[in-house]
């Protein structure tokens, strides 16, 4: 299921101002590559060219290409629509669908593809969201509102959701920084199990964090605000933590500045 | 000048507090100036409720003064005869003609209001966005007695084909046959009260579209939704109760609108079973054509339909509450 | 194998045969052409017809290729779009035919003669006289109103968004979405019970006090609006440095708030200026010049424009004047309107959008 993303000579613009420029890098597949620099230095931006999210945002334009194995995100013919289908996305607040209850939210992305028997959808949201750790927690009130769970559970459902529909790559938009230090370690937990099956990509501020979940770590950096921001250096996490071949790395790591 | 028993409403109210209401308002009402400042926002709040009962009562007195000298049923009589001797009058017309153009006119509205509100939150290329919605903003504006100007100069000559049309295809049903006449009748009065609640129900439609999180249309796009899945996965279900209220707004204004009804009706005190013959009344548009011949007791008279229409807009109302109310527990977890 | 079950339904590409960019404008001219004709070939002789022709034609034919190209997700989506269109245009339609209207037959008398001029010797079915008269009478009814109106709405706002807790608050609250939705002949029927219990006769004020009526509620929701934007922060900030909660309202949270209160003052002044109803019940209308709210019969433009209609017996003089007289109401909205979000815009807090 996971896939190769290879990104090559990707720009982003927010109309004219041009937010992140000429990156190029590869996520392997079943691997957690880990985003960090300071904020401002267009990972997040950088995340959500990912799964043509970008283009959402008003002004949002993007130059370059995004290999799915081998298919380019940004061909021409390609649907939006279905890329998102397959880059599936956690957001930095726990966003459910208030309106829905749990069983409902875990549901809501396959029920937009094909029809699924009662008893599937059953199976798929039980599988959905023991993959995502919440199954015992809330196998007895499936018919409730998901937004009378904590944050930690709400973000867990999120992830349920993601991965209910069998996604080839999972983003994560700085999934703990809304959540209490407990539910933040039981988001790492699951990022751990979730890399089995998943390309997984995690943008986040905390470097401990970066350091204890991810295989591989890219470090974002702007030369001043209002610069475009830009990919220093990828390498495996250790190397990066503890040998970086670029000296703003370490100064970043080592907390000199940001 | 002899309006001196209509002031003592108006001036605030002295502070005086009572000991035990003290201690239930907030902590900080101890100060003089406090008690002061407590006392008159809540005096305004009092009078508020003052005159809702006034509204009542009142209304109520003057009406039982007409109904107790009916010789008819007041509901159920099907004519309006205040200078009869005895007087026979009853609202049946009236409460028929009210409910038919107000569904009529809600049928037409509520879709394409919230089409619109999409339109604007969703669809409209941005630039046009803001142009469009401050059109409709001050279309909402439009006082009703230029709607009705406008539906009686100008409308109704342009109903003449489509009411043939519906005549000749739909005819068969009864409901929209059409005898002769001019085409001032319930659909026409339904049509011109649809237009003008059109910018109401989509103004305060589009506010709670607006107000869906972005984060909630993010989770269905990352899902892999069209634009149409993602207004009916996190945009209607977030605005539902929303709609609903502002739909009911709508049909308040359209069950008490006056002066375009009397302005585009050409009024009987019949039901019409067919929606285009002219004929009917609604209850409000019957005191304003009536008003000016009325006696006393016919004024009377008319103050007790008003008093039925004021109780129907009071159940609406407290419909539309109850719906947003119970749908709180859900739309309300994250506001 | 679980896995499978979900592999095998999805869409085994990214790539969706897609519809050019411009077939919605094709299927668009397509329609309208199609609805001219078949209107034409039929005979039809509105062009109400030939506009809903095109509009279903226009859905229909949406439907029926995208569905055929792209699949039916997205064909739903595409007729999604298609409605809303369909709708947005039949509402402008109306819309501009009223504002066209308005302003075309508006400007034939409307003139400085016709604005400083009454209808006191002019008979409804002769050409000339104004509304000089009927303005008077609507500034004074409306400043009345207002007095009134606007400073109960905003103290019961405050005492709502402030102090509001307990069963007092709910009634009020409750209440005021009741006082709403209360019809503006209601009101005008109110005013007119308790006048024919003192036994007067009609005049300005009773106007200004049911106009007041139906501006509290208005000026309530909006002013409530507006305090609950005050964020709690500032208001905390000002109380711990122990400053009096009165005084928080006044030197913190109303200057906050202030312009968009004031924009749902004049916006609710707006709506009063325009009600017809419960003038024609208490204020009766009055060809002469009254400038006294206080004593006899008063004129005002919405009251105007009813009369000049519905008691000509389709003279045409006398629908100028209504057209010209709906023209300067509507410009007086229009203008309050305007000054309105313009205030609101200049004196909006500084928060985010």
């Amino acid at each position: 299921m996971a896939k190769r993303i290879d990104v090559s000579g990707l720009t982003a613009y927010y109309g004219s101002h041009k937010a992140i420029e000429d990156i190029s890098m590869t996520v392997e597949p079943r691997s957690v590559t880990a985003f960090i620099g300071p904020s401002g230095c267009g990972k997040s931006t950088f995340l959500r060219t990912l799964n043509r999210m970008h283009e959402v945002t008003s002004g949002g334009r993007v130059e370059g290409k995004v290999l799915l194995d081998d298919e380019d995100l940004y061909g021409a013919g390609i649907d939006p629509v279905s890329v998102r289908r397959e880059v599936g996305m956690v957001f930095q607040r726990p966003n459910p669908f208030p309106t829905m209850s749990i069983f409902d939210n875990v549901a809501a992305g396959l029920r937009l593809n094909g029809s699924y028997k009662k008893s599937e959808l059953g199976d798929i949201v039980e599988r959905s969201l023991k993959g995502a750790n919440l199954w015992n927690e809330v196998k007895d009130r499936l018919n409730k509102p998901g937004s009378g769970l904590s944050g930690g559970q709400q973000q867990r459902l999120c992830i349920a959701r993601a991965i209910a529909v069998e996604p080839n790559v999972l983003l994560m938009d700085e999934p703990c920084s809304a959540l209490d230090p407990i539910s933040t370690l039981a988001i790492e937990d699951l990022i751990g199990e979730l890399k089995e099956r998943f390309t997984i990509v995690i943008v986040t501020h905390n470097m401990q964090q970066a350091a204890r979940v991810s295989d591989r770590t890219a470090f974002f950096n702007l030369a001043a605000v209002g610069q475009p921001g830009k990919l220093i250096e990828i390498d495996e996490t250790e190397r990066i933590f503890s040998n970086p071949s670029v000296q703003a790395t370490e100064d970043y790591i080592s907390g000199r500045f940001g | 000048m002899d309006i001196s028993t209509q002031k003592p409403q108006s001036p605030p109210p002295l502070p005086q507090p009572s000991v035990t209401e003290q201690k239930r308002a907030a902590r900080g009402a101890t100060r003089p100036g406090d008690r002061i400042f407590l006392g008159l926002t809540r005096g305004s709040g009092i009078l508020l409720l003052v005159i809702m009962a006034a509204i009542a009562v009142f209304l109520t007195y003057r009406a039982s003064l007409a109904i107790s000298k009916d010789e008819g049923n007041f509901l159920t009589t099907f004519e309006w005869n205040t200078g009869a001797v005895p007087p026979v009058f009853g609202i049946a017309v009236l409460a028929f003609g009210t409910v038919v153009s107000s569904i009529i006119a809600m049928v037409i509205a509520v879709p394409i209001a919230v089409a619109i509100a999409l339109f604007l939150t969703h669809y409209a290329p941005r630039r046009l966005r803001g142009p469009i919605s401050y059109v409709i903003d001050l279309l909402a504006a439009v006082p009703s007695i230029v709607y009705g100007l406008w539906g009686a100069l100008i409308l109704v000559p342009h109903l003449n084909g489509l009411f043939g049309w519906l005549n000749d295809y739909l005819g068969w049903t009864g409901v929209f046959s059409w005898q002769d006449g001019p085409p001032r009748s319930m659909l026409t009065v339904g049509v011109l009260l649809a237009i003008m609640i059109l910018p109401i129900i989509t103004n305060v439609s589009r506010e709670v579209f607006r107000q869906v999180p972005q984060m909630h249309e993010e989770a269905a796009l990352a899902l892999g939704a069209t634009r149409w899945e993602v207004i009916r996965m996190a945009v209607l279900p977030f605005g539902r109760s929303g709609v609903i209220s502002a739909s009911m707004l709508g049909l308040g204004r359209a069950l008490g609108e006056t002066m375009a009804v009397a302005t585009v009706l050409s009024p009987s005190f019949t039901i019409q079973t067919s929606l285009l013959d002219p004929g009917g009344g609604t209850f409000a548009q019957n005191i304003a054509s009536k008003f000016s011949e009325a006696t006393e007791f016919g004024r009377d008279a008319l103050i007790a339909s008003g008093l039925v229409l004021f109780v129907i807009t009071l159940l609406v109302n407290g419909a539309a509450r109850a719906i947003i109310a119970r749908r709180k527990e859900y739309s309300g977890a994250n506001a | 194998m679980s896995t499978a079950l979900v592999a095998d339904k999805r869409p085994s590409t990214l790539r969706g045969a897609r519809l050019p960019k411009w077939s919605p404008w094709a299927i668009a001219t397509g329609s309208i052409a199609l609805g001219i004709g078949i209107g034409l070939a039929a005979g039809l002789d509105s062009e109400v017809q030939w506009g809903l022709l095109a509009g279903l034609l226009f859905l229909l034919g949406t439907y029926g290729i995208a569905a055929r190209v792209e699949g039916r997700r997205q064909a739903k989506d595409r007729i999604a779009t298609a409605l809303v269109w369909v709708a947005f245009i039949l509402a402008v339609v109306p819309l501009a035919s009223l504002v066209w209207a308005t302003v075309q037959r508006g400007v034939k008398v409307l003139d400085v003669y016709f604005l400083t001029h009454s209808m006191g010797v002019v008979a409804d079915s002769e050409p000339g006289g104004g509304i000089y008269h009927a303005i008077l009478g609507s500034l004074e009814q409306v400043g009345l109103a207002t007095l009134i109106g606007a400073p109960i709405g905003v103290l019961t706002a405050i005492y709502l968004v402030e102090y509001g807790r307990g069963s007092l608050a709910k009634a009020v609250t409750f209440f005021v979405d009741v006082m709403t939705g209360i019809p503006s002949i209601v009101a005008g029927l109110f005013i007119l019970s308790l006048m024919l219990m003192l036994d007067l006769q009609p005049f300005g004020f009773a106007g200004s006090l049911a106009l007041a009526i139906l501006m509290m509620p208005v000026v309530v929701r909006s002013t409530e609006e507006m305090l609950k934007l005050v964020p709690n922060e500032l208001r905390e900030a000002s109380l711990a440095l122990g400053v009096p909660k009165w005084r928080t309202i006044l030197k913190v949270v109303l200057p906050t708030s202030i312009g968009g209160i004031v924009t749902g003052i004049m916006l609710s002044i707006a709506r009063i200026a325009g009600e017809t109803a419960p003038v024609l019940l208490l204020v009766f209308g009055n060809p002469f010049i009254n400038a006294n709210p206080f004593e006899g019969a008063q004129a005002s433009l919405p009251l105007y424009i009813y009369q000049q209609y519905a008691q000509s017996a389709g003279s045409q003089p006398a629908y100028d004047r209504a057209w010209a007289a709906s023209l300067t109401l509507i410009a007086f909205v229009m203008i309050l309107n305007l000054v309105a979000r313009g205030i609101a815009r200049w004196k909006a807090p500084k928060t985010g959008r």
